[in-house]
């Protein structure tokens, strides 16, 4: 450090004076909320919770100009859907849990806290499969399934992404990436899968809760 | 090497483009040579350009459709064009000028800028920057990919269904159309997304929110209504193309759907869309014409707040149709109802630079005329606008010339002269040489009077009742003499264009070479090199005040900027990284090398709709796979870029 600024003094340079940051230390990189990544991602998800949002504004546009019954085939039932929701919730507390850990400089609790939110999301996944199998409609039989696959396709195909992102992650994180003080891209996947339990319970309200209080 | 520090205190020191430490610099941010290097290459400054260019392109291309379209109306029935034709003409013109030039070249500016008036070394996410014109540039090919064998979408820019819908509309017209917007889509929002990330946390120390220029103010609030406007039609084109390719009911209203959501979806967008277009060319006029007038901008806090209220309230008229007015008339009024409420913030902004103008000491170059010009057209816009705003005449004008001539008048006037202005401006600055002068001057005076001989009488044969969108008419309508007078006009106006890009053409081979700062202007993009160096600034500014080169002369404080002496940061691509508010420094940030990386997402992405257009299952996977392997390779944490763990041994 002194050699180098040293050496800028011997080059005819003068340190300018009177500025006023002189000899502060500042971090260098990726640090926590510091990484303009993390910027990003809340940008990120800014544009995808309007994009869900106005994906369920056409579902209350075309229900609301509805003529027969809506839902036409009855108001989906809970058996899948609420164990589905309480298991996302779960994989965004372990999370939250893993993430506290690397805070600490702990690795191994990220990495349990990302595996098991692994299993939970693909246990979401089979269940919503399982579900969709079931459906006495297909997406073309009419305005209701359409939204219907289509909501919950995009939703899926967020779950899927997130999905994607916690596996990396977890090799990254044992390939010893991640310490206390450099953590950004775990935090910004954690965020993300976050938003995915968020964005969930926006649509599980939509369609499971809403044809039950009118 | 030597390990790098997890913390640092910067040396701060004086340096200029000589200096040793400048050379080091230069290492670490030039690019390499040759096509490698151009195709891998994330320098803003680079981006920028390219974004200019090819939005220039489609500007020629659909400057050239408007000409055929105005050479087939030059007199009664004429056969040039078939109507199929003359409604693909009009269908891409608008699409080509309202998505594949209005916007593109303003991020092309920004692009070019932002850094440089910030006083930054590049964007705070420069491959994300990267990947945003590369898929701009392969979307507007896409789009083209079927205008060219005659099948291109052909249901007017705003593509209502069910005109747009498969029974009415079965080729690949519409279906190019739909994914080809949603690919530009992800150009648009990664782009916004890197505009608001740069604001936030990339400029000078010491330029706090109050002290950003004007286009930063437009570029920002543009990507803002961006983030939150283009779901909605990157929606509605997903919608339209599952409708009409896998068989869902979104607006089949045989099936329980509605036309109408297409509608509302589309003008959710189309509202905030029409601001982002205008606004950071707004923003330029605020920022150059000051220097040419000699003195500040007149009341900067109230055009930068004008600029935010806009998009607010153009996020607003939407709701006020949905409420309100019904919904017919969302569907007629949307250039004239926009007008009426942007009238205020407007009239806020015409103020300013009329005042600007009138107590200033003007020095009449060739931008000063653009920018002067612009100022007068946008209160004829404005005028006629608050005229289809008026309901009852709106009934009597909307699918009329009328129409045509103010949505002409309000962009041409308020994005194609400001853009032009500023390439006068700013061509010295990108190049290292000036523009020819007198031919700028003629330039502008052929356009100005082009573009009112072409769209002024369009007005009066809206009131003659002349409809927009008809490939030709009857002789005996009295429609005749004004449509040739247009024709002209719009042949003049075209030639003016064209005697601007000879000028550019010219100026590069044989303009005057400029110094750093030739215009005497105020920002910092003037305290470096013209052209600017990879790195931008050979130390980072420090910034006290909204005008860094100007403050001996104006002498409103005791403060004085730094450009000289800064920041020096030379240890590899790095930038100062400042908080939110204050513009205080809080971190070093590593900046990423040139990469493949963008270029290979973007042609990933385009394969895998190509696919989706083609129905390959095969080739959509592939394209899949390809388009997330990528991503995590592009994502991968770096040593040398302080995202993982250095260890302290
Ligand atoms: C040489 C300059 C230009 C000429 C002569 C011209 C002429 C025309 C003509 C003849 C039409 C079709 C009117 C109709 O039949 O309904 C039209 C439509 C349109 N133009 Fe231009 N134009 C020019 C430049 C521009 C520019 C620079 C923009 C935007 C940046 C623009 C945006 C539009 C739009 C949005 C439409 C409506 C398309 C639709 O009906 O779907 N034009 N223009």
């Amino acid at each position: 450090m002194i050699e180098r600024a040293l050496t800028e003094r011997t080059t005819n340079e003068q340190a300018a004076t009177g500025i006023a940051i002189p000899g502060r230390k500042f971090p260098v990189g990726s640090k926590g909320h510091l990484a303009s990544g993390w910027l990003g991602m809340l940008t990120l998800i800014a544009t995808e919770a309007t994009l869900f949002a106005y994906l369920l504004f056409s579902y209350f546009y075309l229900a609301s100009h509805a003529l027969g019954a809506w839902p036409p085939s009855g108001a989906p039932h809970l058996r899948i859907a609420v164990p589905g929701t309480l298991i996302l919730i779960a994989g965004s507390v372990v999370m939250w849990w893993g993430e506290r850990g690397i805070k600490r400089g702990k690795p191994g609790q990220l990495m349990i806290g990302l595996a098991a939110a692994l299993v939970l999301g693909i246990a979401f996944l089979a269940m919503q499969g399982f579900e969709w199998s079931g459906e006495p409609f297909k997406l073309h039989t009419n305005v209701y399934s359409s939204l219907y696959f289509t909501i919950t396709g995009f939703h899926m195909l967020h779950v899927i992404v997130g999905l994607l992102m916690l596996a990396v992650l977890l090799l990254w994180t044992a390939f010893g990436y991640f310490s206390a003080d450099r953590h950004s891209a775990a935090s910004i996947g954690v965020m993300y899968w976050h938003f995915v339990t968020i964005v969930w319970l926006a649509v599980f309200f939509t369609f499971y809760i809403t044809p039950r209080l009118g | 090497m030597a390990v790098i520090e997890t913390d640092r205190a910067p040396i701060i020191a004086r340096a200029t483009d000589d200096s040793p430490s400048s050379a080091t610099l230069r290492q670490s941010w030039e690019g390499r040579p040759g096509v490698g290097g151009w195709l891998a290459t994330v320098d803003h400054k680079e981006i920028g350009k390219r974004y200019v260019v090819t939005a220039f392109i489609f500007l020629i291309i659909g400057g050239l459709e408007a000409l055929v379209m105005r050479a087939q109306l030059a007199r009664p029935n004429q056969t040039l064009l078939t109507p199929e034709q003359y409604s693909q003409l009009f269908t891409m013109h608008g699409i080509t000028m309202i998505f594949l030039y209005a916007l593109p070249v303003l991020s092309g500016f920004s692009n070019y800028l932002w850094p440089l008036l910030l006083g930054s070394r590049d964007m705070a996410f420069p491959r994300l920057n990267a990947l945003s014109y590369w898929v701009f540039l392969f979307a507007g090919i896409f789009l083209y990919s079927s205008f060219v064998v005659g099948k291109g979408p052909d249901d007017g820019w705003f593509n209502y269904v069910p005109y747009a819908s498969l029974a009415y509309n079965p080729g690949p017209n519409i279906d190019v159309y739909a994914l080809g917007m949603v690919l530009l889509g992800i150009s648009t929002t990664v782009g916004s997304m890197n505009f608001i990330v740069t604001l936030a946390h990339t400029r000078a120390p010491g330029m706090s929110i109050n002290r950003v220029p004007i286009l930063v103010w437009g570029t920002l609030t543009a990507s803002v209504g961006n983030l939150f406007a283009v779901p909605a039609v990157s929606l509605a084109f997903f919608m339209l193309w599952m409708d009409r390719q896998v068989g869902t009911h979104f607006f089949d209203s045989t099936a329980g759907g509605q036309p109408l959501l297409w509608q509302h979806l589309f003008w959710m967008f189309g509202h905030p869309w029409v601001y982002a277009i205008v606004l950071p060319a707004m923003g330029i006029v605020s920022d150059a014409l000051p220097t040419f007038c000699r003195r500040p901008l007149v009341g900067y806090t109230a055009v930068a707040l004008a600029t935010v209220t806009t998009m607010v309230l153009g996020f607003g008229v939407w709701v006020h149709h949905m409420f309100a007015s019904g919904l017919p008339i969302l569907s007629l009024s949307f250039f004239g109802a926009a007008s009426m409420v942007i009238v205020i913030p407007s009239a806020v902004a015409v103020f300013a630079w009329i005042a600007t103008i009138w107590t200033g000491r003007p020095v009449f170059t060739a931008a000063f005329l653009y920018f002067a010009g612009f100022v007068l057209l946008f209160v004829i816009g404005g005028v006629s606008g608050f005229m289809t705003a008026a309901v009852p005449l709106d009934w009597q004008l909307t699918r009329t010339y009328f129409v045509v001539a103010h949505l002409h008048y309000v962009i041409i006037g308020i994005n194609v002269f400001p853009v032009v202005g500023g390439v006068y401006y700013w061509f010295p600055k990108v190049t290292g040489r000036l523009m020819n002068e007198a031919l700028g001057k003629w330039s502008f005076w052929v356009m100005f009077s082009g573009f009112n001989v072409a769209f002024f009488p369009m007005h009066i044969l809206g009131l003659l009742g002349m409809p927009r969108r008809i490939y030709t008419y009857a002789s005996g309508l009295g429609w005749g003499t004004t449509n040739l007078i247009v024709t002209i006009g719009a042949f003049v106006f075209a030639t003016g264009i064209l005697l601007f890009f000879i000028n550019i053409f010219l100026s590069l081979k044989r303009g005057q070479p400029a110094s750093a700062n030739p215009w005497d202007a105020a920002s910092l993009e003037w305290s470096t090199s013209s052209p600017p160096p990879a790195y931008n600034f050979a130390v980072i500014p420090i910034v006290a005040s909204r005008y860094p080169l100007w403050e001996d002369r104006l002498d409103e404080g005791p403060e004085r900027s730094s450009v000289g002496a800064g920041m020096l940061l030379d240890r590899g691509r790095e930038t100062i990284g400042t908080t939110l508010l204050d513009a205080e420094p809080d971190v070093i940030l590593k900046m990423p090398g040139d990469s493949y990386a963008p270029l290979l997402l973007a042609l990933a992405m385009t394969a895998a709709f190509v696919a989706l257009l083609l129905h390959s299952r095969w080739g959509f996977g592939i394209a899949a796979v390809v388009t997330v392997l990528t991503s995590i390779g592009w994502l991968w944490p770096e040593r040398s870029l302080m995202q993982i763990e250095t260890g302290h041994d």
